[in-house]
């Protein structure tokens, strides 16, 4: 674990790349970014307007992907729907890797008592059910975008810490922490500066994978008509399809499929990223 | 391991499990506490109750005394079973969640079956063809399987099975000319099962067949394990008899744990299916702002969640004797 951040980016980069699945990861990420942050060029009509063209199917002209019950585009929809997904899946899982960061750097230097109770800490929401919690906390102070994201960061950050807590723990007493500590730095800067950056490959793998944990989360909500009013989220068009199974699977199918690729690509790509990062496996066939 | 043993560990893990419980109470008091407004909304739901019976609650929970105050009588409340009354339903909340908890643990203990026999079995199979097309294929069957959200493979499965060819029934957990009993009922009761079941279950297979495969090979270098082949043991013998069963204690730690996900799902599962269980229940309530059966629910789902982590401590120290003493 110690000497990876030490190895050139590059490669880690060509091992990556040498990885078909992470390669196509890494693709359909790029495409669903460009897609949420392009989404007003690519949409064809405005996702909440409607119109008296209900429930066409695919390939109507000028609804490539049909309409739903109100006549709104679906095409449009799931355009603007890739906004909130990913944003609240990178932005959640980016707030639970520093919460986590925090407390797992804390609980490690620190050691002791406080480390037990962080730990204890960690381990008690580790058992609380995510997504029922998520749902009561949600359906008690509203729905929002904002809301939806401080939640799942606050569900999710005991694993962060539980690997950064371990890194520092045996790296605490390395022979150039021990230099720094001689050359007079402050424990912050230590922490900071020398310890962090050796533990970051476990951090950006679980990141990667809170990144997905965070999209199905969120579209769980969505399904639960909990997800944000005024906003389109891929979740939220398949409480919607629910009820109009029966008139229109494409209602369905798409949302589903663009929370699929997508969480999929995170997931793929946390793993590539496991196999690439952790040298015990890196020769490994 | 004998009974006394087994009673002195079950001791000890259920004390080192009341602070668990005593936190997941309290986790449900924070919430009633910041919610917005005023706490007697967050204890008795969203809908009009008789003015008496606020002040009876506002005694029976303390509410005008000092909060540490509140917090004990809380406690004492839900530690005599007070979960509060639902007047959506105009039925007693742990009344009602108990008539509601037969069909979620029939759903959920169906799907954990499946995941175990075809997770458990994808693993064998894949550890055993290490690296062949089975293996890959199992692999990235099981990447999938874990990204898919099960609600909407549920409606998916409507699409195809219940809407497409006819075969089974989408929505519901029983019809309703079923004969009320016998062998009949059972296979009515199936077919209705099938496609919920199946839709929950897919991402347990997933992750059981993962983590069999990583722990079989693990455990298939050691020593004991070349002994046993040296010894001239058939293949079979040293995989069920050896390697199994030392590779086990993760993939019994990994199915507990994922208990409580496997109740998170049921909730949307119940949903897509018109299942009616807890789920479906805690789904109705978001909808009619019925406070009291969603933290009741809340408290029930954890609780369940410590009890399987208890339970899978115990298998654990069962079938692994060197974590049955500190």
């Amino acid at each position: 674990m110690t000497g990876l951040a030490l190895a050139p980016r590059n490669t880690l980069w060509s091992r990556l790349r040498r990885r078909p699945g992470a390669t196509l990861a890494m693709a359909a990420i790029a495409i669903s970014v460009l897609v949420a942050i392009a989404a007003p060029l690519l949409a064809l009509r405005d996702p909440f307007s409607g119109s008296a063209a209900s429930l066409l199917p695919p390939l109507s002209p000028g609804h490539p992907l049909g309409t739903d019950h109100l006549g709104r585009d679906l095409w449009s929809q799931l355009v603007y729907g890739a906004r909130v997904s990913l944003a609240v899946g990178i932005l959640a899982a980016a707030s639970a890797v520093l919460i986590g960061t925090a407390i797992g750097a804390i609980a490690g230097y620190v050691g002791g008592v406080l480390d037990n109770a962080l730990m204890r800490l960690a381990e008690f929401f580790q058992t609380l059910p995510r997504f029922v919690l998520a749902i009561v906390t949600i359906a008690f102070f509203g729905s929002s975008v904002l809301h939806v994201i401080i939640v799942i960061a606050i569900l999710s950050w005991p694993q962060t810490a539980r690997l950064v807590r371990a890194g520092v723990i045996t790296l605490r007493s390395a022979a150039f922490v021990e230099a720094a500590r001689l050359g007079g730095k402050s424990d912050t800067a230590i922490v900071v500066r020398e310890i962090l950056p050796n533990v970051i490959a476990p951090i950006v793998v679980t990141g990667s994978l809170d990144v997905a944990a965070a999209i199905l989360l969120e579209a769980g909500l969505g399904f639960f008509g909990l997800g944000d009013p005024n906003l389109v989220s891929w979740g939220g068009m398949l409480n919607q399809a629910q009820q109009y199974l029966r008139q229109a699977w494409w209602m369905s199918v798409f949302p589903g499929l663009a929370i699929t690729v997508v969480v999929l690509a995170f997931n793929l790509l946390g793993d590539a990223l496991n196999d690439a990062l952790n040298p015990r496996l890196r020769d490994a066939p | 391991m004998g009974p006394h043993e087994l009673a002195l560990l079950t001791l000890r893990r259920l004390v080192a499990a009341i602070p668990l419980v005593i936190g997941v109470v309290v986790v449900n008091f924070t919430l009633i506490q910041l919610a917005p407004g005023d706490p007697t909304t967050a204890l008795i739901g969203d809908y009009p109750a008789p003015p008496g019976y606020v002040e009876q609650v506002r005694a029976e929970f303390g509410l005008d005394r000092p909060i540490p105050e509140q917090l004990g009588r809380y406690l004492w409340q839900v530690g005599h079973g007070n979960l509060g009354y639902s007047f959506a339903h105009r039925k007693d909340v742990g009344e009602l969640i108990l008539e509601r908890l037969p069909a979620t643990l029939r759903l959920m203990l169906t799907a954990l079956a499946i995941a175990i026999v075809l997770g458990v079995g994808l693993g064998i199979l894949a550890a055993r063809r290490r690296d062949s097309p089975l293996d890959h294929g199992t692999r990235l069957f099981s990447m999938t399987g874990y990204s898919v959200p099960e609600f909407w493979l549920g409606q998916i499965l409507i699409l195809v099975f219940a809407l497409g060819l006819d075969l089974l029934p989408s929505q519901g957990a029983r019809s309703l000319r079923a004969p009320p009993e016998g062998f009949a009922a059972f296979l009515d009761g199936l077919r209705y099962l099938a496609l919920p079941a199946f839709a929950l279950s897919l991402r347990y297979i997933a992750l059981i067949s993962r983590i069999t495969r990583a722990s079989l090979l693990e455990v298939m270098n050691a020593d004991y394990i070349l002994a046993s082949r040296a010894r001239g043991a058939r293949e079979r013998t040293v995989l069920l008899a050896h390697a199994l069963r030392n590779a086990a204690p993760p993939i019994v730690t990994a199915i507990a744990y994922d208990f409580g996900f496997v109740l998170a799902g049921s909730a949307l599962i119940e949903t897509v299916f018109g299942w009616p269980g807890i789920g479906r229940l805690l789904f109705e309530s978001i909808t009619r702002r019925d406070y009291p059966v969603m933290t009741a629910i809340l408290l029930f789902v954890s609780l369940g969640v410590v009890l399987a982590n208890l339970i899978a401590d115990l298998f654990h120290a069962a079938l692994d004797p060197r974590v049955r003493r500190p």
